[in-house]
């Protein structure tokens, strides 16, 4: 294994082309398959961050809002920029997750779990925090299932054919 | 309330490597208390870090506090700091000089009693100023060997790195885009190969592709 400094900085890309390719995975796989069930119930929330680092330059642009549009979030692909911080929402059944992942360090912020009743005694406390560790796991498990499927393609011969699709979306949305 | 509880929450994830010594809950009960949070109120000490009950962050009883979940164990990291500011310190600093200066009747004083009367300065200060404690909660599912801890700053992260090392003898993995892949059950020993020589893909809509 390397040396956790260095393979912290050597592989932040990674983890920015993952949410990259997860953000391709949400808007098109639905149309797609439809059997991808995780997929289908995860959306992209009120925040995006693309960065783009080529030539030896610094680009950040950060959408934020309900509802907003993400076209010139795809402009910014198109240049070369790769997702480095997304919001999501999670749907499963009636529950509901919303929660901020950034890509160099796969770390989970702002997260809000479906709602669970008020805590009234201290003998509930032990019920409360057993279903919230399980709610979060939820999310760990979601986020675990995409990552282990992205570094699969990603290390396989079929990441080519990915590729192709992921730049083909690009190119047809920003087409309109 | 229990820091996991809120309605909102930042996590790092982590993999424990190594092993605890058996038997297990006796040494992390014995670990939790050895590097219990020491209290640093009328002490002339900055900052404090160690574990606490969830439960109980400013009474920690790790005899009387139920820390086991199933199979999760729930505590708490807490760190105090008494954030002495600089403009603070300058004024004090500042009187105290001018005080010494009448006291001797001398019209200035040297390098080293300025530091010494800084010194003292901060030392007064510790002690009169009351620690702003930060409790962050850890969640260690010791079957899995997983731990998450409800933080996502570089401060708290790299003390209980080291609280935990010290308390435990067992090393806390962070996982991020590399260690996620690389500890992960499912990769094969091919996979791992690429990984280590993966090189970066560049989106553009196909214009260099």
């Amino acid at each position: 294994m390397l040396d956790i400094a260095v393979a912290y900085n050597r592989y932040k890309f990674l983890g920015h082309e993952f949410l990259t390719w997860m953000w391709h995975r949400i808007d098109n796989d639905i149309r797609e398959d439809g059997a991808d069930s995780e997929i289908m119930t995860l959306s992209i929330g009120s925040r995006i961050v693309i960065e783009n680092c080529r030539h030896n330059r610094e680009e950040v642009l950060t959408i934020r809002g309900d509802g907003a549009g993400l076209e010139e979030g795809l402009l910014a692909l198109n240049k070369g920029g790769k997702v480095t911080e997304m919001h999501l929402i999670y749907r499963k059944g009636e529950l509901e997750w919303r929660f901020t992942i950034k890509g160099e360090s796969l770390n989970i912020s702002s997260l809000k779990c479906p709602q669970t009743g008020n805590l009234e005694k201290k003998d509930e406390v032990e019920g409360a925090v057993l279903e919230r560790i399980y709610l979060v796991d939820q999310v760990i498990d979601l986020v675990n299932g995409l990552y282990c499927r992205f570094v699969r393609e990603r290390l396989s011969s079929g990441w080519e054919q990915r590729l192709r699709a992921i730049n083909e979306w690009i190119r047809r949305s920003i087409q309109g | 309330m229990l820091q996991l509880l809120s309605s909102a929450v930042s996590l790092t994830r982590y993999k424990v490597d190594g092993r605890i010594a058996e038997p297990f809950m006796e040494t992390v009960r014995n670990g939790l208390k050895k590097y219990r949070i020491k209290e640093i109120e009328n002490d002339p000490v900055h900052k404090s870090v160690g574990w606490t009950c969830a439960d109980q962050p400013y009474r920690p009883d790790f005899d009387a506090s139920n820390i086991c979940f199933g199979t999760f164990l729930v505590f708490s990291i807490r760190i105090d700091k008494k954030p002495i500011q600089a403009k603070v310190t300058n004024k004090e600093v500042n009187l105290a000089i001018a005080k010494r200066l009448a006291e001797t009747g001398r019209d200035r004083i040297s390098r080293n009693e300025k530091r010494d009367i800084k010194d003292n300065v901060l030392h007064r200060l510790c002690i009169r100023m009351p620690a702003t404690p930060n409790i962050f909660d850890v969640v260690w599912n010791y079957d899995a060997n997983d731990l998450w801890f409800f933080s996502n700053q570089k401060e708290a992260n790299e003390e209980l790195e080291t609280l935990f090392h010290k308390s435990f003898l067992a090393r806390l993995i962070r996982i991020f885009p590399y260690t996620a892949a690389e500890l992960a059950p499912w990769i094969s020993n091919t996979e791992r190969d690429c990984l280590h020589k993966i090189t970066q893909t560049t989106f553009n809509g196909g214009q260099n592709a």
